[in-house]
């Protein structure tokens, strides 16, 4: 039997996951998959617990996420060119000039 | 309209001070003359109501002052015989001194002429507020105003650095006085839980004197000293000598006429709380007198003329003081109104001198003016002889009721001193006259001491002589005649007078109940003694029977007369016959020459005890202590703090995005622990 | 049966995430992660989501993939982060592994304390989640504020992603 716990567990190790690509990679682009990993996880959770209680809810949050996501990474793609127009690198730790 | 009394000089004082300076001296003069004379017009009004008013006095409430509880203070003003007195005399004589003072500075620009008279103006605004408030924080208001322009008039020249720190000492010391004085009236109010002169009266005189008296005594005796401040006694006088540094006429106003005399007023006006206090007025009778001869053995040396005749208010205001702690209220007042007369007299005839010799202020380079200033001579021998106190000019009255007084209370070593002072009096007066105005004109060996900003006062110092300009010498004739008449209102019973004055104030010095629309009428009595109330125990020393009186009194009178005649003719031995005699005189006694000459060196005295200790105080502690190291310190600590602090937190602005993403996932990792742990 | 589906779509997608993080060429990770969102709509069919699952392929791997291959290819970003020396100092590197080894021991002990739940398995739930119509419904009457906004959300963004990936103008 696959029960909630189940999804549960997938759901959280795919969001660590995807927390350690944030932190880990030195490349935009590849922060902004591991933000997308994190997101897709957290979608299971939402549809794995509507499906539990038995209401559709779980899929309308998951419908808005995506939505919202689509969003987050168009805008975040253009950050990133507009990033990478400047310095002609990918590379996070490139950009430090909003400091004291 | 009672109001009106004070508030006519006020206007004066705004239009001279806001535009008086754009206008001519004749403008601003005759603005600040008609406003005095309207206000002694006002007050003869409100002197004829009062007197015919239901229990002889007027009450005028202006608004309601402070309501706070207990604590209740109209502005309001009252018009009983004692304010009567005070107001005829301030806006009178005050009035006289304002025309006297359009000749005598004429020679400043129009702006310095217009604030002269809008502090004049000011001045007597101060003063009639003063005598006519009911309560004590009205009179305090008028006290300190009064205060305030002394310091300007003193002042008044105030580029010249003695001008400018004379103000400064005379605003100081009165200061210290104020400060017993407000003590005294919290304590008044403390004790009484009012503040209205009537009601004090009323409260104390229904009081057991055992209780009353410990209350009363500390309260006098704190208002006595703000008394001493302002009549200039010991231990505050020190300022009225400097004082001269003003010009004349403010000396003949302030410093002979009226301000000095607030504290005697005050004490008439507490006559019924100082009655309760019989320590208190031994204190006061002891001062008084022991500053009358101190002041009047300093005056026998000065080469100044208004020292002189300064240190001489200082002792005759030394002889009111006498009169009020005896308990003869009304002698005091009575020696008040004529000395106003004969003293502003005194002074505004030096004031001709000095304005005749173009600055000049040294007896010892005067002389043989009485033929060159006829006016101005005779009306300041009458002036002389009347201070002097010899028959029938006004100074004899009054100072004969003091002595006599005093002599009736019991304390005859307070009356040989009184005797011996005005001994002092009248030969240092008289000196005075026989140096100023007899003998030979001499020249100047000794620096002239330049008080008038002349443009320059040596070359050709008899220049200028001439008699006093019309303006000045009318008022002077006028004061003349006053120092001649104004005695006789006290005619006394021993050689068949009736003593007016004394039974037109008696009602002022005692206590009345005030019930809302009710008042007593006063009836008048032909006695020697203040008809006050007093609590059983407390008697004025009531000598013998009426006839015993009477003939004592006349044998008194004739004593008084002829000490004042033995001091003139000592006066005429050393100064008019045999002028080296004096000198030499002066070479033997030499010890208590300078002393006499350097006033006791009370001056270095306080300066030392008084005035270094608390300089280096302020500097150390206050200044650099508390102010720069603690205030100072505090302030910039605060700043310095915050800078540093925010220096060290700036640094966790790293600008690395991961750094910051790390922090989100330790604000995670936090909350969700601290959800789990619940 | 259910099981081994499940456990086998759960496995690619693991497989995939992992692959997408560790990669070192973007253009690897964005195909891993192409293949972890088919999994994804695996599992959602199997969470009776048909709906969800659809769209996770028309949205996910359709637009936003897309959109991030052309990034990718636009920017010609092969394995740039070797050229930058690693800024990740040991200190750093220690701290990062403490949070991490702590949040998957929050993740964990959370999870552990979950007492074992099953899915409800009755038709009328079953039907009432698949029914797109009933989600349909849901969407225009409860949730249609939320709806309206992201509309208005969607805009905005496609206007920012213009003006700020747009060719910069000559008198800046």
């Amino acid at each position: 039997m696959v029960t909630l716990n189940h999804y549960l567990i997938l759901s959280g190790l795919l969001f660590c996951v995807g927390t350690a690509g944030v932190f880990l990679r030195r490349n935009l682009i590849t922060v902004l998959l591991s933000v997308e990993i994190m997101l897709n996880a957290v979608n299971i959770t939402f549809v794995a617990a509507g499906r539990y209680h038995g209401s559709v809810d779980g899929q309308i949050i998951t419908f808005f996420v995506m939505t919202v996501a689509a969003a987050e990474a168009a805008v975040g793609l253009a950050l990133v060119i507009a990033l990478f127009r400047h310095r002609e690198t990918l590379s996070p730790d490139a950009f430090t000039s909003l400091k004291w | 309209m009672v109001a009106l009394i004070p508030l006519l000089p006020f206007l004066g004082f705004l239009i001279n001070a806001s535009v008086g300076r754009r206008v001519s001296k004749s403008v601003s003069g005759a603005v600040a003359c008609l406003l005095m004379i309207g206000a002694f017009g006002a007050s003869v009004t409100a002197v004829l109501a009062a007197h015919n008013a239901p229990g002889r006095f007027i009450q005028e409430t202006v608004f309601r002052w402070i309501s706070s509880g207990d604590l209740q203070i109209p502005l309001a003003f009252r018009v009983d015989p004692l304010s009567s007195l005070m107001i005829l005399v301030v806006t009178g004589i005050g009035s006289l001194i304002h025309i006297y003072s359009t000749a005598y500075m004429h020679e400043e620009t129009d702006a310095e002429f217009a604030r002269y008279f809008s502090y004049l103006n000011l001045f007597a605004a101060f003063m009639l507020v003063l005598v006519l408030g009911s309560s004590f924080p009205v009179m305090f208001v008028g006290w300190e105003g009064v205060g305030l322009c002394s310091y300007l008039l003193i002042g008044f020249w105030f580029r010249k650095q003695s001008a400018a720190d004379a103000g400064k000492k005379a605003f100081v010391v009165n200061r210290i006085g104020d400060f017993g004085f407000i003590l005294g009236m919290f304590l008044i109010f403390v004790t009484f839980h009012t503040l209205d002169f009537q009601e004090v009266a009323w409260r104390v005189s229904t009081w057991a004197p055992e209780i009353a008296v410990g209350p009363a005594t500390i309260a006098t005796l704190l208002l006595f000293l703000g008394a001493t401040g302002k009549s200039a006694q010991i231990p505050l006088y020190v300022w009225l000598p400097d004082a001269m540094e003003g010009p004349t006429p403010v000396s003949a106003l302030i410093h002979a006429a009226t301000m000095v005399t607030a504290g005697v007023y005050m004490i008439g006006r507490n006559a019924v709380l100082f009655q309760h206090a019989p320590i208190t007025l031994a204190v006061v009778a002891g001062i008084g007198i022991a500053t009358a001869l101190m002041a009047g053995t300093i005056g026998l040396v000065q080469n100044d003329i208004k020292r002189v005749l300064a240190y001489s208010t200082v002792s005759q205001l030394g002889y009111m003081f006498l009169a009020m702690g005896v308990g003869a209220y009304t002698a005091g007042i009575f020696h008040l109104y004529t000395h106003a007369f004969f003293k502003a007299l005194l002074f505004l005839g030096s004031g001709a001198v000095i304005h005749a010799l173009a600055g000049e202020q040294d007896l010892r380079n005067m002389g043989g003016l009485r033929k060159a200033l006829p006016i101005t001579y005779w009306t300041f021998l009458i002036g002389a002889l009347a201070i002097a106190g010899i028959p029938p000019l006004a100074g004899f009255f009054s100072k004969d009721e003091i002595l006599f007084r005093t002599f009736a209370h019991g304390n005859r070593i307070m009356w040989i001193v009184g005797l011996l002072t005005s001994f002092l009096t009248a030969t240092y007066m008289f000196r005075l006259v026989f140096l100023a105005f007899h003998g030979d004109r001499r020249h100047p060996e000794h620096p002239a001491h330049d008080a008038h900003p002349a443009p320059d006062a040596h070359p050709a110092p008899d220049a200028h002589l001439h008699d006093a300009p019309p303006a000045m010498a009318i008022v002077l004739i006028v004061l003349a005649i006053g120092s001649i008449v104004a005695g006789f209102v006290g005619w006394p019973h021993a050689i068949g007078g009736a003593n007016r004055i004394e039974r037109f104030l008696e009602p002022s010095f005692e206590a009345h109940q005030m019930a809302p629309g009710e008042f007593q009428v006063i009836e008048g009595r032909a006695s020697r003694q203040p008809r006050v109330e007093l609590a059983a125990g407390v008697e004025p020393a009531v000598p013998g029977s009426q006839a015993v009186d009477e003939r004592r009194e006349i044998e008194l009178m004739l004593l008084s007369v002829g000490i004042a005649v033995a001091g003139i003719l000592v006066a005429m031995a050393f100064w008019l016959r045999n002028r080296a005699a004096a000198t030499r005189v002066a070479y033997r006694a030499a010890p208590i020459y300078t002393l006499l000459l350097n006033k006791y060196y009370v001056d270095e005295l306080y300066d030392a005890t008084v005035v270094q200790p608390i300089k280096k105080l302020s500097t150390l502690l206050l200044w650099r202590g508390i102010d720069a190291a603690l205030i100072d310190g505090a302030v910039n600590g605060v700043g310095g703090a915050v800078r540093g602090t925010s220096a060290a937190l700036r640094r966790l602005q790293t600008g690395s995005i991961r750094a910051y993403a790390a922090s989100l996932f330790l604000g995670v990792v936090v909350i969700l622990g601290w959800y789990l742990m619940r | 049966m259910e099981q081994i589906v499940f456990y086998v779509l759960a496995a690619v997608a693991l497989l995939a995430s992992f692959g997408v993080i560790g990669q070192r060429n973007p253009m690897h990770s964005v195909m891993l992660l192409i293949v972890s969102f088919g999994a994804y709509a695996g599992l959602y069919v199997l969470l009776d989501a048909p709906f969800t699952a659809v769209t996770q392929i028309i949205i996910y791997a359709g637009a936003i993939m897309v959109l991030f291959l052309f990034v990718v290819m636009l920017l010609n970003a092969h394995t740039e982060d070797d050229m930058v020396p690693a800024t990740i100092g040991p200190r750093t590197m220690k701290i990062g592994v403490v949070l991490s080894l702590a949040l998957v021991g929050e993740v964990a002990y959370a999870l552990l304390k979950i007492a074992r739940t099953d899915f409800g398995t009755d038709a009328g739930t079953v039907s009432s989640i698949k029914d797109v119509g009933h989600i349909g419904s849901m969407l225009y009457t409860s949730y249609s504020f939320a709806f309206e906004v992201t509309s208005i959300l969607i805009l905005v963004s496609m206007v920012g992603a213009v003006v700020i990936a747009g060719k910069p103008r000559k008198d800046r």
